[in-house]
């Protein structure tokens, strides 16, 4: 069996990031991750978090100067696969204790502010 | 180009539930009935700090479907973090596969009332479900969430736009869910959530200058939970796709206007718009780094294809050529593998596949459909039901007899011997005593018997009726029928 399959979606990212200049980031950029996560984000903190992002990406962005261009994509860090689990029930939490550290709760369930029935789906 | 040549294109994407006891990645089990909010643990709370570890019997569920299909089932497969923020969902990304699913490449052979049709399948992957989100219908300010549901296994089967038609896109749906009950890879309780439909619509709108076919925009419809409603979203959103195609020709294009995700109110029967491209959504894909990847051994594949059972098409068709039965009966027979299986373990062991499907379509199927239960609720086994058979066979009671015996099968769960001997039941095939019932019913039906001789020909079934009647239903009919034709000298 093969555990160093390699992984097209790795090899092409690879790829992309040799083709790809480094740029700091920029505000917009910012709000979007913060729109995307939904984070509210003040002007002070869009200019905090541009330089502080920018200077993790180009910190990670060292390993760049690396030649990895006759290495095969990993498919994971740990050089394990099909790590399976029995079909087999376990108790889990009571209602109460799920509840207990929600910030709101209705009855059985979690209270959370209205959401619009926009249907993101799985 | 007019409007009547703009061919209809669509593919489906259709989740499943797969039947396993658990959830994907935690050992809750998978329930539909219970407390909200009791079947969790810090897993699918998405705790902190906590692992998910992959449900083996889900990922065999999986390729057991994929090979179905005709898949390949790739050497590697691997799960990716899809992140959306939404309430239903506390990781705030779901673990779905991205770029490398556990199944590619395969097809469908749907039946349609045109014939069959292939339906190619893109893709079958492994993801998670997310909880269930409701809305305070009091008008209160806020949403309630059950999490039971969260991280169910969850199959999702992407079709190619092989689909042409909103009632093909409906059988196509329907056989997907046949398939998936008859391998036991999922119950699909349509009123369960177990099976939803996200169709993907668009018009041909003929060729471009390079030669390439050119479409109207690619509405993708979410969350369709029902085969009526997949059909209905499908004609509505064909038919406004051609509005729009032909007020616009030059604009109304997938070049111009991309996808579109939609929604859909079935009680107003139209769709609605969700998000354009603009505002798709930016799921950042990235590699789970908390699940290994899954690198299948060919003969752990080769052991799941065998568990792939005949398919329901490939069944039907050797019903009809091998038993010789009728279409419609080899249909009724294959729809849900239980009672094909059944009538083919009376049909070996009486020897006589026409007789074993006429008390399946006639008895079987009659009670099941009273009782809207399914064979495994029968309360009767192949051998029981082939016993009565054979004694009908046999000559040992009449065949309206052996209709009244397996009603006293059911009810009393006696086998049909013991039965036809406590009840005296037995069929009289002796020639002095049916005359006698024969007399009987002369004597007493002296009208018809002139109907009868003044060339109402009708009247000989009531006269047949008599007698048997007369014999309490226990006489040979053959032979009541033989002595009533000769004392009527006709």
């Amino acid at each position: 069996m093969r555990v160093d399959v390699a992984i097209r979606s790795a090899r092409d990212l690879t790829a992309a990031a040799r083709k790809a200049r480094i740029l700091p980031l920029s505000r917009e950029e910012v709000l979007k991750v913060g729109t995307l996560s939904r984070i509210g984000l003040s002007d002070a903190e869009v200019g905090r978090f541009t330089t502080q992002l920018s200077s993790i990406l180009d910190y990670v962005g060292k390993l760049r100067e690396l030649d990895t261009s006759g290495v095969e994509p990993l498919a994971h860090a740990l050089p394990l696969h099909n790590v399976l689990r029995p079909d087999e029930p376990r108790t889990g939490l009571a209602p109460e204790q799920a509840l207990a550290g929600a910030p709101e709760a209705s009855g059985d369930f979690f209270r959370v502010p209205r959401v619009l029935d926009e249907g993101v789906s799985a | 180009m007019t409007a009547a040549d703009l061919l209809p294109t669509i593919g489906l994407e259709v989740h499943m539930h797969l039947k396993t006891r658990t959830k994907l990645f935690c050992g809750c089990p998978v329930r539909y009935d219970a407390r909200p909010n009791s079947c969790v643990c810090p897993v699918c709370l998405g705790m902190p700090g906590v692992l998910p570890v992959m449900n083996g019997r889900a990922v065999e569920l999986a390729v057991r479907m994929a090979l179905a299909l005709g898949c390949a089932i790739p050497d590697l497969a691997k799960w990716d973090r899809k992140h959306y923020y939404y309430p239903d969902l506390p990781k705030n990304y779901q673990i779905s596969e991205y770029d490398q699913p556990l199944g590619i490449g395969g097809f469908l052979d749907v039946e349609t009332p045109r014939g069959a049709v292939r339906v190619g399948i893109t893709r079958v992957h492994l993801e998670e479900d997310a909880g269930k989100l409701m809305h305070d219908e009091r008008g209160g300010n806020f949403s309630v969430v059950d999490l039971n549901r969260t991280g169910t296994p969850l199959l999702e089967i992407v079709s190619e736009p092989d689909i042409h038609g909103a009632e093909d896109a409906r059988a196509y749906a329907e056989a997907l869910r046949q398939l998936a009950v008859y391998l036991g890879v999922g119950d699909c309780h349509l009123q369960l959530g177990q099976m939803r439909f996200e169709p993907n619509v668009s018009l041909r709108i003929g060729t471009g200058p390079d030669g390439k076919p050119r479409y109207t925009p690619i509405s993708e419809i979410k969350n369709l939970n029902s085969f009526r409603s997949v059909e209905r979203a499908v004609v509505f959103e064909l038919a406004r796709h051609r509005q729009e195609y032909v007020a616009n020709p030059a604009e109304y294009t997938l070049e111009n206007l991309g996808k579109e995700t939609r929604g859909w109110r079935d009680d107003e029967g139209v769709s609605f718009l969700q998000r354009s491209k603009e505002e798709a959504h930016d799921y950042r894909y990235f590699p789970e780094p908390d699940l290994v990847p899954f690198v299948p051994d060919r003969a752990w594949v080769e052991a799941v294809r065998a568990t792939v059972p005949e398919l329901p098409q490939g069944r039907r068709r050797r019903f009809i050529s091998e038993y010789g039965l009728p279409e419609y009966d080899a249909g009724v027979l294959t729809a849900e593998r239980g009672v094909a299986d059944f009538f083919e373990k009376v049909a070996g062991l009486v020897k006589d596949p026409k007789t074993a499907s006429n008390w399946m379509m006639q008895d079987v199927m009659r009670v099941l459909n009273e009782r809207k239960a399914g064979i495994a609720d029968l309360g009767m086994t192949p051998e029981a039901l082939a016993e009565l058979v054979s004694l009908v066979k046999q000559g040992a009671i009449n065949r309206n007899k052996g209709t009244e015996v397996f009603g006293k099968m059911l009810a009393s769960g006696k086998p049909a011997g013991e039965i036809v001997r406590q009840d005296g039941l037995a069929q009289v095939a002796d020639a002095g005593a049916v005359e006698a019932f024969v007399d009987q019913a002369l004597a007493a039906n002296a009208r018809t018997v002139e109907d009868y001789k003044g060339g109402k020909k009708a009247a000989l079934g009531r006269l047949m009726g008599e007698a048997m009647k007369a014999s309490g239903g226990k006489a040979n009919p053959q032979l009541v029928r033989e002595i009533l034709l000769r004392k009527l000298g006709g």
